[in-house]
């Protein structure tokens, strides 16, 4: 009876090592079916177990848990419905199955489910092929530190190429080692933080330097305080930076959406020396054009609606412009040399386009969508995203610039404009036009202005009153550029709208804008004709 | 007859003063009369709220004098009268906060907006103004102090034209952003409303409007007077010579800036005297007052009726604004499209207004017997 002794025994003993096992780490199969159970504290039981067995075959199931895909069924069955609810995959196995969906139940979750599952999905979803997965899921990490991620997000770092995720899994697991035990790691940790960090770390660190009531800090180490204090410091040298440039960039898509709306204001001030309050409905006609040309692909050429503005820019120059023709034939010859009546008059019109707009469109704001390929942005430094659409406008009005330039200075129509601008009877007493080249210099105008109504509307809202917010900002574009000059006109712009966005920060928007407006006034009085005065007979003209 | 003027014309003929005194009379007695000594039922009785709405269009013509003082006679376009008028008026109803006293919602002594925005103490550019001999002084000190300071850096520099009124464009929208800030102390967007009495007395009274409607009134007289008495004097005439000729004037030997100043600043006051009248009976101000729009359509209100003559002035501002009351109750939709075709035509068709297109159709009726010098001025 040796044998089936032992036999027994050995018996005994296997069950027992599987029992043992299971108590250490329990059984895959059945911590994921724990995640279907309808109460809350199974489930969160089993998201527990699934972290500790961190296998990433339970990463499909945990994300069908937490966007609510995942049905169960009263015999311990688990099935992952897709984002079309009609073809349901059994969890465990992965395969197809047919399954009658009334008889099934979705658990339901709640916020401390979510809170739980988002770290363990982040941490598996490391292993993913896929970048972009990889990044997202460690930023997930990093803003969620939690302990028993460590592990993993060392594991990671071993694999990791990518420099981008690999920073910021540095940070997160600098954030879960700031708060060991090991006064080593805690410096390291530290460390990696003021390289790495940013503004949202900055408060942690601080943190490390609080003293209590007693004189104790927070942090008892004093190498790892020293080190603190100046990764502070690193972080705001880096987040100052940061918004310097971020500032900069903003600044510079303001000064392109002004150089847009007062270029042409600019031209047909030089030429004519009339200011036209209609502009900014140039602005607003060239932005509802685009969203008539919106409409008109969704109708007819759907499938080429990403490439609307490739017609929205012609069409928007093209309408404007002829609007500006027909009002400078209308209105606006019969009223020369009595600029102030023009100004007047050109307000009325400006009523009347927007009033017609309105009962046209609506009083509501209209949305113009960003095509696909310029939504979303450039992340140039850590926290400052660069928007496709405003990088779009900066190219876009570089583009009007030098064309308009070339325009002015290389073509035989540029040569009377600027003629005519001059000296109007001396260019009419060799021969030019001088009534043509108006109609044709304030179509030119209006049209710019047409592409600046393109160029806002990918930026901002579409309303009738959409001109009117840029109209003061363009004449003291054109006021403090100078009269009838590109150069000057880019530099105003550029100024302005640095200078706007530099202040905003110091001093809020309002104030910041009152600011600029109270410098203009000022700077008027030093040199009247604008930066760029244009010299002689002609500035007194 | 053409004559060589010298030194000031006659102000009126004898004729216009009788004109104007049975205006006044209508104006001042009549329409309180009519208003106050009737029956509620009685045909003859005036609405009571034609009261206020007539208040504010003898403001309006007070701004209408300023406007074509400065852009009729000077040549000076300014799109920033709609400042000095709402500084005034904030002068006014800084003076009618503080006198509402503890009865505000709060109960509290300080002004509500100020209790709602959980500030302790007034603010020290609210000193003084629970005295309304300062708060009145003050309507009419602090737009002509911001007048004298821009026109003299504008002026010194010879900004004319277009520039300058793109200038006070600039300087309207600041304003305008500035008081829609709530810390700036003035209520922010929704300004300074919820008036209870004036020097004591309710506003609510029917007898409380008769008695601001006539003071306006005789506001108005006043302020005709004195533009009357400025364009018909040697001051006047420089300032034409301003608006036609200034180049000249210069070598003739003036210096342009003082006259200039002069008649702007007195522009800005003249605003400030009306809008601090026009707040107690409209009954509040707010930064909406000061939009560019607002001062654009002052504007406008000179244009239609002839710029360069007082009369056309004061009669432009009171026919665009009864119509605009009328539009915009019966055609709200329409009303941005007269105002609109309003600028277009008249600046178009009738670059001297009202006054202008009656003047050439009397003119033309006896083309034949004088000559049309000195047809500038037209007596009421």
């Amino acid at each position: 009876m040796k044998l089936p002794g032992f036999m027994a025994i050995v018996i005994t003993m296997a069950f027992a090592g599987v029992e043992v096992r299971a108590e250490e780490a329990p059984d895959f199969n059945e911590a994921l079916q724990g995640l279907g159970s309808k109460s809350r504290t199974t489930i969160l039981k089993s998201i527990d177990q699934l972290s500790e067995l961190n296998d990433p075959r339970s990463l499909s199931a945990l994300e069908a848990l937490l966007g609510k895909r995942l049905r169960s069924d009263d015999h311990d069955g688990l099935f992952i419905v897709d984002e079309s609810g009609e073809i349901f995959v059994d969890a465990l196995t992965g395969e197809e199955v047919r399954v009658d969906p009334d008889s099934l139940k979705t658990p339901r979750i709640n916020n401390r489910v979510r809170r739980s599952l988002k770290p363990l999905i982040a941490r598996l979803r490391l292993r993913n092929p896929d970048v972009s997965i990889r990044l997202a899921a460690a930023e997930e990490l990093e803003n969620r530190p939690s302990a028993d991620a460590a592990d993993s997000i060392r594991l990671a770092l071993e694999e990791e190429s990518d420099q981008t995720v690999r920073n910021v899994l540095e940070v997160a697991l600098a954030r879960i080692e700031l708060k060991s035990d090991d006064p080593q790691l805690r410096l390291g940790a530290v460390e990696v933080l003021g390289e790495h960090g940013d503004r949202n770390q900055e408060a942690e660190l601080v943190a490390l330097l609080d003293q209590n009531e007693d004189g104790q800090f927070a942090e008892s180490d004093p190498a790892v305080r020293e080190a603190a204090q100046s990764a502070i410091q690193r972080i705001q040298r880096t987040a100052f930076l940061n918004d310097m440039a971020g500032h900069f960039f903003y600044g510079l898509s303001l000064a392109s959406v002004l150089l847009l709306a007062a270029l042409g204001l600019a031209i047909t001030f030089g030429l004519m020396g009339v200011i036209n309050m209609a502009h900014g409905e140039m602005l607003m006609l060239g932005a509802y054009t685009t969203y008539v040309v919106i409409g008109l692909f969704e109708q007819h050429l759907l499938a080429w609606l990403d490439w609307y503005l490739l017609i929205a820019v012609p069409t928007a120059f093209l309408v404007c412009a002829a609007v500006g023709m027909l009002l400078e034939r209308g209105v606006i010859r019969f009223l020369y040399g009595r600029p102030l009546e023009t100004l007047l008059a050109t307000w009325g019109i400006s009523l009347v386009l927007i009033q017609t707009v309105r009962l046209t469109f609506g009083a509501q704001n209209v949305e113009v969508a960003n095509p696909s390929w310029l939504s979303g942005g450039y992340e140039i430094l850590s926290g400052v995203v660069l928007p496709w659409s405003r990088i779009a406008i900066v190219m876009f009005s570089i583009t009007t610039v030098a064309v308009v330039w070339w325009l002015l200075q290389r073509t035989r129509l540029g040569l009377y404009v600027r003629a005519v601008t001059q000296n109007r009877e001396m260019a009419a007493g060799l021969g030019i036009a001088t009534s043509r080249i108006d109609m044709l210099t304030f179509g030119l105008g209006s049209g710019i202005a047409g592409l600046g109504g393109v160029a806002l509307s990918q930026v901002g809202n579409v309303g009738p009153e959409l001109g009117r917010s840029y109209i003061v900002d363009s004449f003291m574009v054109v006021v403090l550029g100078g009269v009838g000059n590109i150069m000057g006109t880019v530099v105003a712009a550029l100024g302005l709208g640095v200078l706007n966005k530099f202040l905003e920060p110091v001093s809020g928007a309002v104030l910041g804008k009152i600011f600029v407006l109270g410098f203009l006034i000022l700077f008027i009085q030093r040199r009247p004709q604008g930066i760029f005065a244009l010299k002689g007979r002609a500035a007194e003209a | 007859m053409p004559e060589l003027h010298t030194g000031r014309h006659p102000m009126h003929s004898a004729r216009a003063w009788w004109l104007l005194a049975c205006f006044v009379a209508i104006a001042a007695v009549m329409v309180p009369v009519f208003n106050l000594v009737p029956d509620e039922d009685s045909i003859w009785k005036l609405p009571d709220f034609l009261i206020p709405l007539f208040g504010k269009f003898i403001c309006y013509a007070i701004v209408a004098l300023a406007i074509d003082l400065i852009w009729g006679y000077a040549g000076i376009l300014s799109l920033g009268h709609g400042v000095f008028f709402a500084l005034g008026g904030y002068a006014m109803g800084m003076y009618l906060m503080r006198s509402i006293g503890t009865e505000g919602v709060y109960g509290n002594e300080l002004p509500d907006f100020m209790v709602f925005l959980d500030w302790k103490e007034l603010p020290w550019f609210w000193y003084g103004f629970e005295y309304f001999a300062f708060a009145f002084s003050m309507a009419l000190v602090v737009p002509g102090a911001l007048a004298f300071g821009f026109g003299w850096l504008a002026f010194r520099s010879r900004i004319t034209g277009v520039y300058f009124s793109i200038i006070t464009q600039a300087m309207t929208f600041a304003f305008m952003l500035l008081f829609f800030r709530n810390d700036t102390g003035f209520g922010g967007n929704n300004g300074l409303t919820d008036f209870k009495r004036i020097l004591g007395i309710s506003l609510q009274e029917p007898g409380t409007r008769v008695g601001l409607y006539v003071v306006s009134v005789i506001a108005l007289l006043g302020t005709y007077l004195a533009c009357r008495y400025i364009v018909c004097s040697k001051l006047g005439r420089l300032v034409t010579a301003v608006r036609d000729a200034e180049t000249k004037l210069r070598f003739t030997g003036y210096d342009p800036l003082q006259y200039k100043l002069f008649v702007w600043t007195f522009s800005a006051v003249l605003c400030g005297l009306a809008g601090a009248l026009y707040v107690p009976q409209v009954g509040i101000i707010n930064p909406s007052e000061m939009q560019p729009a607002n001062s654009i359509e002052m504007a406008i209100w000179v244009a239609v009726g002839g710029r360069g003559t007082l009369v056309g002035a004061v009669a432009g501002a009171w026919l665009v604004n009864a119509t605009k009351s009328w539009f915009t109750v019966a055609a709200p939709e329409t009303w941005l499209y007269v105002l609109g075709g309003t600028f277009i035509l008249v600046t178009l068709f009738a670059p001297r207004g009202l006054v202008g297109l009656l003047e050439s159709v009397r003119l033309r009726g006896r083309a034949d017997s004088t000559s049309p010098t000195g047809s500038e001025e037209v007596d009421p």
